[in-house]
């Protein structure tokens, strides 16, 4: 019997601990200190935001080591700590309020490496410090939003369609319709059902009184929630863009809850009061009085009040709010009949109302959209609280067509501007509130001790087992040693390939575990052959035997860790999830290097010769 | 070639099965007592509530820094050491109507006093809803585990073995929860996580077993099937040494320099591999000799080939 490893097989081993290696690679080369520019209200970072940083930074003897524009952002590598403040000072007073300038720690992978896709492993919060918030949306507030609205809707519809109702009100059934006979109650049913499937409707009459009962249907109610949900983490986004984190992660986590990571950040007040701030919209009618001249030399009427538009340029508006930001419930940009961009806007009841005795008076005069945010520019009040900068600024302005109610359009404008306008409207407010129900912070001293810890375990755990498996399988233990060596390396290159994953402390722990456990494989396979030998087989024969009867072995061992560290990955969160995708990568790469690894190189070393006596 | 173990014929470790089981029973029927009676020192992460973590500049007064915690919103407070005699871990509980922040601000003040110098290393609020949510999933999780596990192996070897090794991982569960609870040791995420792990390794250690014991049927033809499950174990016996000799070596390493925030996760896995490793011997071999395997039972079976009955087309 002759142990041979075809050469495809050889091959293939050594390709794909050649890649796990590689993709590890890039975790050697550290970190380079780099400034991050990020674009916020309308503004895009493009090639000549990059050329005018370059040049400021030059003007300043500032030197570049690198400057990469990507996804909208740009990162600028510098030399040393020093160079990178000095150089967030200058390209911030150069780019103005527009931008938001950040200090960054970018991986300093060579471009070539980068360019292969190579990354380093990304760690944790707990690993290099910073926030960590998992807020709930009160969905709640959401649905009820959405039934108010629905009940000024049936009101309208029904009295258009001139179905008489005696009353509707909220109920703890849902929403209720009174009819004084059944014939009404019937018309109403028959146009509510015809009018699509948002809402589920149940006749309840009984003695003489006619009730029908209209609640959100499930699949609407999903779409609700769902809605609520996305929109509150589009404005969380837009708001953590504020705070200038680099790298900051938003994220859903289930139905109702989001996840918002802010690494390197040490002042939670801060960051609260900055994710709790809101941006509103406003409705205001622009003064037609006041002409360029006027407007240039800032003499308007007493009413009035010039605003910078967006676009460009200044416009006056009268002081008196039409209508508020706070009675938008959805905005949507969308195509009129000629596929002319526009964005649709829905309004409460009370908002309907008041719009369209506002646009009655009004048609034919242009009315300006007036977007307000509260933005942290680093001043702080007196006491010490941090003082929001409040930012206006005139989004659209449109002439009024006709007379308005709940749901109108904004036109005359291109597709990008419908976009952001309507991403900006909903935007402007969660639809429902927030709450923060868990938060971390990890200070930067304790995210690299961890580190050490852990590195620290690891070593000293690892070198125990590599002298022990040399020590009591000599040969072959060496063979293990190698196999384990391989196996740690291609954890950490696996971790680094896929994109998701996080290296955590207990991340760390899951690493060192497998230690531990992946000489399990070799151990099984060594005795074994160990046990073939003193029944008396051949030197082959015993290393055929040995890999062949303890596979299956090693197989249904592993599977089954491989099911608890799936369940774990499955319910945990954060830190368990952590272990969970070590844990399963460890498992995986180590079936692999114990059984395939070491046998390519047992047959290389022992196999296809005769060989009295193993080293094992 | 040395051996760790150089065992020279079979070792009836089931002659002793008996009395160890006995003694295992009064270890699950005392965790389970403990667990009544003393229930689970619930860390942060399931009962909610806030924990600051404090680096002090020389070796902290924690009963001045107690004094000074006496106002209403700190009210119930828990100070301790924390790994070194300057590093202080305070605990706050959920307070109606008081925020998480004003409970920290507070801490911070206090801690202030005593140190101008002092650091604030970590913080950490969970609301007591999320604790509800995550105890409830831990505890599913485990379940689900069990039931998998239960399946598999049932799929894979036999009902009787399948049941042997879940019953062998809900005792290692049990006593490593017992342990949690009769020293009142802090029970948290990282803690559950070693609790799983804990499954998936004590059940590596039952499967090899129970695979040499499936093999040793199918290949030795005389013998009872305690006669078999003995030689199964002797067998195996160097191996389990080993593995859990370079487990418990690098566990040992990870609770010694890993740092205290995977003390728990440490503790719960040290626990587990020395409850697994005899529970996979003494109580999943033992229940399934106890639940009638024979060799019948380990049979593979045979696959009836469709259309085998009938005469071949082709003479």
């Amino acid at each position: 019997m002759l142990n041979k490893y075809p050469m495809w097989k050889n091959l293939m081993v050594a390709c794909i601990i050649f890649v796990g290696f590689f993709y590890a690679i890039p975790n050697l080369f550290g970190e380079d200190y780099a400034v991050q520019v990020v674009a916020t209200r309308g503004a895009e970072v493009t090639v000549a935001t990059q050329s005018t940083v370059n040049d400021v930074l030059t003007s300043k003897n500032i030197a570049i080591k690198r400057s990469e524009l990507e996804n909208g952002q740009l990162l600028v590598r510098v030399m040393d700590g020093d160079q990178q403040l000095l150089a967030k000072e200058a390209i911030a007073t150069a780019l103005g309020d527009k931008y938001t300038v950040a200090l960054n720690l970018a991986p300093a992978t060579p471009e070539w490496l980068e360019s292969m896709g190579g990354t380093p492993m990304k760690l944790g919060l707990d690993l290099r410090g910073g926030v960590h918030f998992l807020m709930e949306v009160k969905m709640g507030e959401a649905v009820r939003k959405m039934t108010e609205s629905k009940m000024a809707d049936f009101r309208t519809d029904l009295r258009g369609e001139r179905i008489r109702y005696a009353g509707i009100r909220d109920s703890a059934r849902g929403i209720e319709i009174k009819f004084r006979d059944a014939d009404n109650l019937a018309k109403a049913e028959r146009f509510l059902k015809s009018r699509g499937n948002d809402m589920v409707f149940t006749d309840i009459s009984s003695g003489g009184n006619y009730f029908l009962i209209a609640n959100l249907s499930e699949n609407y109610l999903k779409q609700v929630k769902e809605e609520a949900l996305q929109q509150n983490i589009t404005t969380i986004r837009n708001r953590v863009n504020e705070l200038g984190v680099a790298e900051p992660v938003v994220q859903r986590q289930g139905a109702e809850r989001i996840i918002v990571q802010l690494p390197g950040v040490q002042d939670t007040a801060r960051a609260k009061k900055i994710l709790g701030a809101t941006a509103s919209i406003e409705f205001r009618m622009v003064d037609e009085k006041a002409d360029a001249a006027a407007i240039a030399s800032g003499r308007v009427s007493p009413n009035s009040q010039i605003y910078d538009r967006r676009q460009g340029g200044k416009v006056a508006l009268y002081k008196e709010v039409m209508l508020s930001g706070t009675h938008i419930q959805g905005a949507q940009p969308s195509f009129d009949e000629y596929s002319r961009p526009q964005v649709s806007i829905n309004l409460d009841s009370k908002g309907g109302s008041i719009f369209s005795n506002v646009t009655k008076d009004n048609i034919g005069k242009p009315m300006a959209t007036l977007f307000i945010e509260y933005k942290d520019n680093g001043a702080k009040n007196p006491d010490g609280s941090i003082k929001l900068e409040k930012i206006e600024e005139v989004i659209s302005v449109a002439t009024i067509q006709a007379r308005l109610g709940r749901n109108f359009v904004i036109t005359g404008l291109d597709h990008t501007e419908a976009q952001n306008l309507a991403l900006l409207l909903r935007a402007g407010a969660l639809i429902a509130p927030v709450v923060i129900v868990e938060e971390r912070t990890i200070g930067p001293s304790l995210g690299a001790e961890n580190v050490q810890n852990g590195v620290q375990a690891m070593i000293w755990g690892m070198a125990v087992v590599l002298i022990f498996m040399l020590v009591y399988y000599r040969g072959f233990g060496l063979i293990a040693n190698l196999a384990l060596t391989a196996n740690l390396v291609m954890v950490v290159g696996v971790m680094s390939m896929i994109p998701g994953a996080v290296l955590t402390l207990p991340g760390i722990a899951g690493m060192v575990l497998t230690v531990g456990m992946a000489v399990d494989g070799n151990v099984l396979i060594y005795e074994r052959i160990r046990e073939e030998l003193r029944n008396g087989r051949s030197v082959q024969q015993a290393i055929h035997e040995g890999y062949a009867n303890a596979f299956s072995t090693i197989a249904d061992a592993n599977i089954t860790t491989f099911m608890t560290a799936l369940i774990l990955f499955s319910v945990g969160t954060g830190a368990v999830k952590g272990f969970a995708v070590t844990l399963m990568i460890g498992i995986a790469t180590s079936m692999f290097t114990a059984i395939v690894g070491t046998r390519s190189i047992v047959n290389a070393v022992w196999g296809g010769k005769r060989v009295k006596k193993l080293s094992i | 070639m040395f051996q760790v173990l150089s065992i020279k014929g079979t070792v009836n470790f089931l002659r002793h099965a008996v009395p160890i089981s006995i003694l295992s029973l009064i270890l699950v029927i005392g965790s389970l007592t403990s667990l009544a009676t003393k229930g689970i020192n619930w860390g942060l992460d399931f009962t909610g509530g806030t924990v600051v973590e404090l680096e002090f500049s020389s070796t902290a007064d924690l009963q001045a820094l107690r004094a000074e915690l006496s106002s209403e919103e700190t009210e119930g407070v828990v100070v301790q050491h924390f790994g070194s005699s300057r590093d202080v871990i305070t605990r706050l509980p959920v307070k109606e109507g008081v925020k998480s922040e004003t409970q920290v601000e507070q801490v911070m003040a206090a801690a202030t006093k005593l140190d101008p110098k002092v650091i604030q290393k970590r913080v950490e609020m969970v609301g007591p809803q999320i604790g509800q949510e995550l105890a409830e999933q831990g505890g599913l999780a485990v379940l689900v585990a069990l039931i998998c596990i239960l399946i598999y192996v049932s799929f894979r070897f036999e009902w009787r073995l399948a049941l042997g090794s879940v019953a062998a991982l809900a005792h290692d569960v049990i006593i490593t929860l017992g342990v949690f609870s009769l020293f009142q040791l802090d029970f948290d995420l990282t803690v559950l996580a070693g609790v799983l792990t804990v499954v998936g390794y004590s059940l590596n250690d039952t499967i090899v077993v129970f695979d040499r014991i499936r093999e040793n049927f199918l290949k030795m033809r005389k013998g009872g099937p305690e006669e078999i499950v003995n030689t199964s174990i002797t067998q195996t016996m160097s191996r389990t040494i080993i593995t859990t000799g370079t487990t418990l070596v690098v566990v040992i390493a990870l609770f010694l320099k890993g740092g205290t925030m995977i003390h728990g996760f440490a503790t719960a896995l040290l626990m587990g591999i020395f409850v697994g490793t005899f529970s996979s011997i003494y109580v999943a071999s033992f229940l399934a000799v106890k639940l009638g395997i024979n060799r019948e039972h380990m049979m593979p079976v045979e696959i009836e080939k469709e259309g085998a009955d009938q005469d071949p087309l082709t003479p």
